[in-house]
């Protein structure tokens, strides 16, 4: 089973991205479950066509400790099993400890148990990781494989930097790699050559460039993948592109990640100045 | 009357837990690393963490308990606590000399999202764990569980890390207790000596927490399984695990790791279970059951036989862990006592299920709960509702026995006021008596002290 986990900033388009190229590996027949690590708790609501679920931590708040894996795994598009661990309303109490209990509550309750034959875990995690909690997904034994979501736009590069100092502390002591920077294009200037720059400077690849495209916003109104809801569009080519990418990736790095200065002249190099 | 708010009727309760039935988990994995000899606890949070566990077991046997923290400080709880454990291991093997540092999480530490094995695998890499000398972790918030979880998950991280598989076959059998009391440790040894099956008992308090007084103070006791004895699991020829809540993930975990097929056998309190359990050890050593075992099983079936009419149809209220309230129950109804009552703060579905089973169809009466509503203000509750002959649990029992002039017979943990658990024990053939005559004798007490002139008897 090959352990995914998807960071990137807020807003960057992670969720869109993870579920339309989990439809990408459910259409070349993989097995896969998606965990979503965001209190707001809508990492799944493309490939179960709406927010149908309800969360680990509501169930663990509402029924107590009788929590079966059926309450809270729910079947989406092609057969993915999709969960979302919620957590507190903002504000209130903390989200990091809430990815933590629902992650051991899923492991307890045989979520992986051999007879599902799972051959992904995808891990969609909040924004950054702001604190242990969020850095659950890539303790010893979870996710092995991160992808950054980044786009061109400086804040997005450099949030994809932060999380690089994060794996970089868990993978010296455990099996966690870096697999690759995943562009979600915001069309700006020379972004395709800034993320293969930045992606070459941390050490790792840029897996996909996956263009700005209207498609996936109007499949979003539909609350369905591109896949799904657009199969012969060029888009959905573009996530089924980046689903064979991951399948078949072999580099998987200790990410090296910047100086704030190196950045920050990447960015002139390449970007705004020219 | 001092718990006289506490009312008859029993209302539905979502949150609120009043007086519970159970402590926390640094508690558990503090005391079964005692169990294991020359190894230091040590408690990843604040100092008050660490100070309350350590008296809550001082109170309890009688004996120093030394336990070393990582001291957080509002900067750790901010920036996590790697910089103050990589710290601490410097510092306790450079001064304090253990062989292993058990390392367990508190509520804070766990909060913010600090990972044990991150950290001391850090501590690893940086050659900050000296040759020869070991760092173990668990993972124990006190907000999951309770005090018998924190002990499986310390039991669990030993059996991970030391026990170890090679072509070496030995005959012994491995037993993975539940949480018991030094003075039963030493007698499941006794009672393996005198079926001549070789053992190895994980953990051992015996000679740890009820060391002899010498006049020197010896910080690591002679008692405690060793490091040699943990890695020999592993090529063990069975594990005999005793008490499902206390060691079967860690059996569980010997079997995945090595191949160390385990039975899951009740702690041996009582007639019944100390059957399974003689027996359990007698398939797993592959040796007959000595006529000196049948000697001490009759000398306890001879008392239930002889003082039956003072246990007929006496109700009791127990609490405590689930480990020995299972085979406490069914010693009473082997006894035609009833036992009617029943709490523990101790989650698990599994308490249920084998209450059902226990039970049966014995006590048409009995209620009985667990997980975090099933406090002493519920089983205080039920006594008033219809009133208990008995009582046995814990010191914090005290309150209900007096304010309802119940008699009181102390099992479990804590014991604070009473002195005796960690010299007699309560499993066994031989524990089965201690029971009886503890039972026997709070009974007895009452009867003497209330019978009117009449009928005060002198032969009992």
């Amino acid at each position: 089973m090959r352990k995914i986990a998807i960071y990137g900033k807020g807003g960057i388009g992670k969720s869109t991205t993870t579920q339309n190229t989990v439809a990408g590996l459910v259409e070349m027949g993989k097995n896969v479950i998606v965990v979503g690590c965001d209190p707001k708790a809508d990492s799944t609501r493309l490939l179960l066509g709406g927010l149908a679920q309800k969360t680990v931590l509501d169930t663990l708040r509402e029924e107590g400790e009788d929590v079966e894996l059926d309450d809270i795994i729910k079947e989406g598009y092609g057969g993915t099993r999709c969960v979302e661990s919620g957590g507190p309303e903002p504000g209130v109490g903390c989200a990091g400890r809430g990815i933590i209990t629902s992650i051991n509550m899923l492991e307890q309750l045989g979520a992986w148990d051999a007879k599902f034959e799972t051959d992904y875990t995808f891990y969609d995690v909040l924004g950054d990781v702001v604190c242990g909690g969020f850095a659950m997904p890539i303790r010893d034994g979870k996710a092995e494989e991160i992808y950054i979501v980044v786009s061109g736009e400086m804040m997005a590069m450099y949030a994809a930097n932060n999380i690089c100092k994060g794996i970089k502390k868990y993978a010296q002591t455990g099996t966690v790699r870096l697999g690759g920077l995943i562009c979600n294009s915001r069309k700006v200037d020379n972004e395709k050559e800034m993320i293969e720059q930045l992606a070459s400077a941390i050490g790792t690849q840029m897996i996909h460039f996956v263009p700005r495209d209207n498609m996936v916003q109007q499949a979003e109104i539909n609350r369905k993948t591109v896949i799904e809801f657009a199969p012969e569009h060029p888009q959905a080519d573009e996530y089924r592109a980046l689903a064979k990418a991951i399948d078949s990736n072999e580099l998987k790095v200790i990410p090296e990640p910047l100086e704030i200065e190196a950045l920050e002249k990447l960015l002139i190099d390449f970007g705004i100045a020219n | 009357m001092l718990l006289r708010h506490t009312t008859k009727e029993v209302k539905e309760r979502k949150a609120l837990t009043v007086n519970p039935a159970k402590t926390c988990q640094p508690v558990g994995a503090m005391y079964a690393a005692l169990g294991v000899h020359g190894c230091l606890p040590h408690s990843h949070g604040s100092q008050g963490c660490c100070s309350y566990h350590r008296s809550a077991l001082t109170r309890h046997y009688k004996e120093p308990v030394m336990a070393a923290t990582s001291s957080f400080t509002e900067g750790s709880s901010v920036f996590g606590g790697q910089a103050n454990l990589l710290q601490a291991i410097d510092n306790i093997f450079g001064i304090y000399e253990p062989q292993i540092i058990a390392v367990h999480s508190t509520c804070l530490s766990e909060t913010i999202g600090d990972d044990l094995g991150q950290i001391v695998g850090k501590a690893k890499d940086d050659g900050r764990i000296p040759e020869g000398k070991h760092v173990v972790q668990a993972s124990t918030p006190s907000y999951v569980g309770s005090h018998v979880t924190g002990y499986a998950n310390m039991l669990e991280a030993f059996v991970k890390y030391f026990a170890f598989k090679t072509d070496e076959k030995l005959r012994q059998v491995n037993l993975l207790s539940g949480w018991v009391e030094p003075s039963d440790m030493r007698e499941l040894k006794r009672l393996a000596g005198l079926m001549d099956v070789k053992t190895v008992l994980l953990p051992d308090t015996s000679d740890v927490v009820d060391t002899p007084m010498t006049g020197k103070y010896q910080m690591y006791p002679k008692g405690g399984t060793t490091i040699d004895e943990m890695v020999s699991m592993g090529n063990s020829m069975g594990t005999v695990a005793l008490g499902e809540w206390g060691a079967k993930s860690a059996a569980i975990a010997l079997d995945n790791k090595c191949k160390v097929p385990f039975s899951m056998n009740d702690v041996p309190v009582g007639i019944s279970a100390t059957d399974r359990f003689i027996q359990a050890l007698s398939t797993a050593g592959k040796v007959s059951i000595p006529e000196i075992i049948s000697e001490e099983r009759g000398r306890l079936m001879d008392m239930m036989t002889d003082m039956h009419q003072y246990f007929y149809g006496k109700r009791v209220a127990l609490f405590g862990d689930p480990d020995t309230l299972l085979p406490l129950t069914e010693f009473l109804l082997d006894l035609d006592m009833k036992p009617v009552y029943i709490v523990s703060g101790t989650p698990g579905k599994r308490f249920t299920q084998r209450m059902e089973e226990i039970l049966g169809d014995k006590v048409s009466e009995t209620k009985f709960k667990n997980g975090p509503n099933a406090d002493m203000f519920l089983l205080h509750q039920w006594i008033k509702e219809e009133p208990v002959d008995l009582l046995i649990g814990n010191t914090y029992g005290k309150y209900i026995a007096r304010d309802e002039n119940i008699p009181f017979v102390r099992m479990g943990f804590p014991i604070i006021d009473r002195v005796g658990h960690s010299y007699f024990p309560t499993v066994g053939y031989q524990g089965g008596l201690r029971i009886l005559e503890k039972i026997l004798g709070a009974i007895m007490d009452k009867i003497d002290a209330t019978a009117p002139e009449e009928s005060f008897e002198l032969v009992m």
